[in-house]
């Protein structure tokens, strides 16, 4: 056990210059040098900051990364996206668990090591993956699994473990505009200086713009309003959540493009007059901070950052936050919330970001694709962006493509662009279904493979999952559920709760106990869930069993019990507490139930003989 | 329709309001009833029970926080938003443990009376049977976590009223709790004391004073007769509480 040395947690307060803004990045230094925000560390930081203690334990308790007991001095999540699944995972936690002796999601009694699964991770297109202290490992075989546990068992810091490992690939694989050329450093700002902020707006607005996160909001439009809103100060915010699975086309941006996104964000701050800016960076990609702080560094130096920006009077400088695991931190107004210190809860609307953002004044917030195509249009202008796309969709769209595919990677698009033209370049073959813009968006089966991606048509933040026959489509609808039901905030009864029990009737399903009447149940379920919820995520939650019972519905009956009736309350499965106290499990400690209208016996596969 | 003309329109009904007020206070000086669970008219609307959905020109929100714009069409009292309503009600009480029929907050109890007005008879969904802590540190008051439904009022009211801020949520997602404010965790070493606001403001029986139980008989209770629609949620206030 690691003795707590208060000496190093002053430093790391001071280095945030004990500002409770900073909290969630306090709490994630102390997280990565103990292993674990403890009560004393707590009361310790509550104290240094002034705030209340049960905000603390709020914010650790709400975000993944966080933890109110020490985990161990290697903390290990295997990635559980559906494509690390389809390659393997599961196995890989397996050899992990039994090399280390270790229970998942408990830390072993010795301190050294803990191991659970996580959300996607980004690396989908070269899984299984695993984050190790924040740093990934990519195509993960068993035997390097086994290799990982004996340097752990061992105490070998990651530091001199073979460098090899670490390698994390960039396929680009259909280059357009944005993946074809690097831009010289400042050049699509030399070109917005001369135009000036008003007709560089224009240029945007004419461009026609639409936000890369998903939703597709006029670009200009935000500036605009940002711009003319009163404050005490503008802000620029760069989101890097990419927390939608299968998405990772961020990634590759913010490690091989990070010139174009900080060009980008000081675009943006050129045109609604802002000083500061932040990206907010998701702890899964915390590997890429030291490269990307280097990057400020030199645009700094390069005078592209900083002060008298090439000369002017015009000043910007950008902070890079961190998140600490929490999908719906990608929501704008959460993620505000994150850069405040907070739990990663979304706001209530209105008032909107754009006028009421960071402490709340004046904010613009977008995606690190959107940053990088504003730098392309300064510099080719808004006649040469709407050369490509679609009328209502210009430019092109980086799709991050995985699953059942011979080259999964990035592939840069037109907007426009068939779904069967990806799969022929991805080499896909004997497609089931694509999922489209990630358990959020769309599942289609083969006769919608015509439809185009767009946001007319297939709206996409980026997400490419492709599956062909040999899966099970209900296995993935079940990953899916049970993502949103781990990653709801928990604010709203509606989402709280519904996904919860969307996750339950999904559950039940697979396992073959639930009836056609349910299969009606959910679906008005989900459309409540879907209209009252508070934010994106409780709104789409519903979307992977309600696209698969409208499309796939056979794959559904074919798991139904004929029963038209089975009990909500499941006595067998209550019974497993006791089972798992008692160490047993034969025929005898399980229980069938009976219901009294016909005398039927419910369950009776799971309870064995013994009924 | 002039610049002039502060009116919207309720359930068919032309309503007047002054600018500024959301759709729920607007209603509620009219007089008309919208369910709702995490409101109360001292605090900022939180927005999250989800109970005031409304549509407002045919699309969901929430009237407890969207401003009233001139000849907005919002619709409350339909049977599409009781069924919806309903659900959430019911989603509320699989979620917790509730036990209304020796509930020392039955008859007065606001998610109760609720669930009756939208005509809740059974819970439909499957109990969660959560495991959740019952703090009974506290020498006057009982915070029993099975019967909270993460309202904030008294988040909010000890904060804003009370100036203490004694509570807090932790957890996300359906392992989301109230905690409180102390070292221990426990009401007890906290500085909150029966006096509080924050005493007076759970909607449910969370948050309930010891050595209070059952006063009233069941039949002579607030909501048993009558309902909450026309009682009205008779939620304290902090001024005739700061009187007494
Ligand atoms: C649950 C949820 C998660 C989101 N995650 C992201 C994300 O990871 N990255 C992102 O750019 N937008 C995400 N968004 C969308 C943002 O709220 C916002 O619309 C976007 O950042 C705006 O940028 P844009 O206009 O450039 O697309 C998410 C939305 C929701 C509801
Ligand atoms: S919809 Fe879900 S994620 Fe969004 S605010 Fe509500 S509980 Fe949180
Ligand atoms: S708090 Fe209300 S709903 Fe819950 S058990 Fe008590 S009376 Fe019933
Ligand atoms: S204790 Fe009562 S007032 Fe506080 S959050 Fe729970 S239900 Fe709301
Ligand atoms: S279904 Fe009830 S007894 Fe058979
Ligand atoms: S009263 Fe409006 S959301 Fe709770």
């Amino acid at each position: 056990m690691q003795a707590i040395n208060y000496r190093r947690i002053n430093q790391i307060l001071d280095e945030h210059r004990r500002n409770p803004l900073q909290l969630v990045q306090i709490l994630i230094a102390i997280q990565n040098e103990y292993g674990g925000c403890t009560d004393p560390l707590r009361n310790y930081v509550a104290k240094a900051l002034d705030v209340p203690l049960a905000q603390v334990h709020g914010v650790v308790e709400f975000y993944h990364f966080l933890s109110t007991e020490r985990l161990g001095d290697y903390r290990i999540y295997v990635s559980d996206n559906i494509t690390d699944r389809m390659l393997g995972n599961e196995k890989i936690m397996a050899t992990l668990l039994e090399k280390l002796g270790v229970t998942r999601g408990k830390p072993r009694a010795d301190g050294r090591v803990f191991v659970d699964y996580t959300s996607c991770t980004g690396l989908c297109d070269q899984g299984p993956a695993l984050l190790v202290n924040g740093r990934p490992i990519t195509r993960l075989t068993t035997g390097l699994a086994a290799e990982i546990a004996s340097k752990i068992e061992v105490g070998e810091p990651i530091a001199t473990w073979p460098a090899g490992w670490f390698q994390v690939e960039e396929a680009l694989r259909v280059a357009g505009p944005v993946l074809a050329e690097r831009s010289e450093p400042g050049r699509a700002l030399q070109a917005a200086l001369a135009l000036g902020p008003e007709r560089f707006l224009k240029e945007i607005d004419r461009s026609g713009l639409r936000g890369r996160g998903g939703a597709g909001f006029r670009t200009a439009l935000k500036w605009r309003v940002c711009r003319d809103a009163p404050g005490k100060a503008h802000y620029v915010v760069c989101n890097a959540d990419e927390g939608e699975p299968g998405t990772f086309k961020d990634r590759t941006l913010l490690t091989r493009f990070a010139d174009e996104v900080f060009e980008g964000m000081t675009l943006g701050a050129y045109v609604i007059g802002a000083e500061k800016g932040f990206l907010y960076l998701r702890a899964e990609y915390a590997w890429l901070y030291p490269h990307l702080v280097a990057v400020l560094a030199r645009r700094r130096a390069e005078h592209l950052l900083g002060e008298h920006i090439l000369g002017r009077n015009f000043s910007f400088d950008i902070d890079i936050h961190l998140g600490a695991g929490a999908y719906v931190a990608g929501e704008e107004s959460a993620l505000i919330e994150s850069l405040e210190g907070k739990r990663a809860v979304p706001r209530t609307r209105p008032p909107y970001t754009a006028t009421h953002g960071y402490l709340n004044q004046p904010t613009i917030c977008n995606n690190v694709e959107t940053y990088v195509k504003t730098a392309l249009i300064a510099r080719h202008g808004a006649d040469w962006f709407l050369e490509s796309g679609t009328r209502h969709s210009p430019g092109t769209k980086l799709l991050s493509v995985s699953g059942d595919v011979a080259r999964p990677g990035i592939y840069e698009y037109p907007f426009g662009v068939s779904v069967q033209t990806i799969l022929d370049s991805c080499g896909a073959t004997d497609t089931q279904a694509v999922q489209v813009g990630g358990p959020s968006g769309t599942c289609i089966t083969p006769i919608e493979f015509a439809r185009a991606i767009s946001f007319e048509d297939l709206s996409t933040g980026g997400s490419f999952m492709v599956f062909n026959r040999s899966r099970d489509m209900l296995a993935v609808v079940q990953n899916f559920t049970h993502f949103f039901a781990g990653e709801s905030c928990g604010f709203c009864s509606p989402c709280r709760i519904g996904t919860q029990l969307l996750r339950q009737s999904i559950d039940k399903i697979m396992a073959g106990h639930a009836t056609a009447r349910e299969l009606a149940d959910i679906a008005e379920t989900a459309q409540c869930i879907k209209d009252m919820s508070h934010c994106g995520l409780g709104q789409t939650a519903a979307n992977p069993l309600l696209d698969t019972i409208k499309r796939m519905r056979p794959l559904y009956e074919s798991r139904l019990t004929s029963l038209d009736f089975v009990p909500g309350f499941d006595l067998d499965g209550a019974l497993a507490i006791s089972r798992e106290l008692s160490k047993r499990d034969d025929a005898a400690a399980h229980l069938g139930q009976r219901c009294d209208e016909h005398g039927c016996t419910i369950n009776a596969a799971k309870a064995g003989e013994g009924t | 329709m002039n610049g002039n003309d502060f009116t919207f329109v309720l359930d068919g009904e032309n309503i007047p309001f002054e600018p500024g007020q959301t759709i729920m206070e607007a209603a509620t000086q009219a007089g008309v009833y919208i369910p709702h669970l995490c409101y109360h008219e001292e605090y900022r609307p939180r927005g999250s029970c989800k109970l005031c959905t409304v549509k407002i020109n045919g699309h969901f929100g929430t009237a407890c926080t969207m401003p009233v714009q001139p000849g907005m069409q919002v619709d409350n009292d339909t049977d599409e938003l009781t069924a919806m309503r309903r659900r959430v009600v019911q989603m509320l009480f699989v979620e917790g443990n509730h036990y209304c029929p020796f509930c020392e907050k039955s008859g007065n109890c606001q998610l109760q009376a609720v669930a009756y007005h939208v005509g809740m008879q059974d819970s439909h969904y499957p109990h969660f049977y959560p495991l959740r802590n019952v703090d009974a540190s506290h020498p006057d008051m009982l915070l029993d976590r099975d019967r909270c439904i993460q309202c904030e009022l008294c988040v909010r009211a000890s904060r804003e009223t009370d100036g203490k801020a004694v509570f807090g949520l932790s957890g996300r997602g359906t392992r989301t709790q109230l905690v409180v404010n102390s070292e221990s965790g426990l009401l007890g070493d906290s500085d909150f004391s029966i006096t509080d606001f924050a005493a007076r403001i759970c909607p449910t029986g969370a948050l309930i004073p010891k050595r209070e139980g059952y006063p009233l008989p069941i039949g002579a209770r607030l909501y048993d007769a009558k309902d909450i629609a026309r009682v009205g949620h008779r939620q304290p206030s902090s001024k005739a509480a700061g009187e007494k």
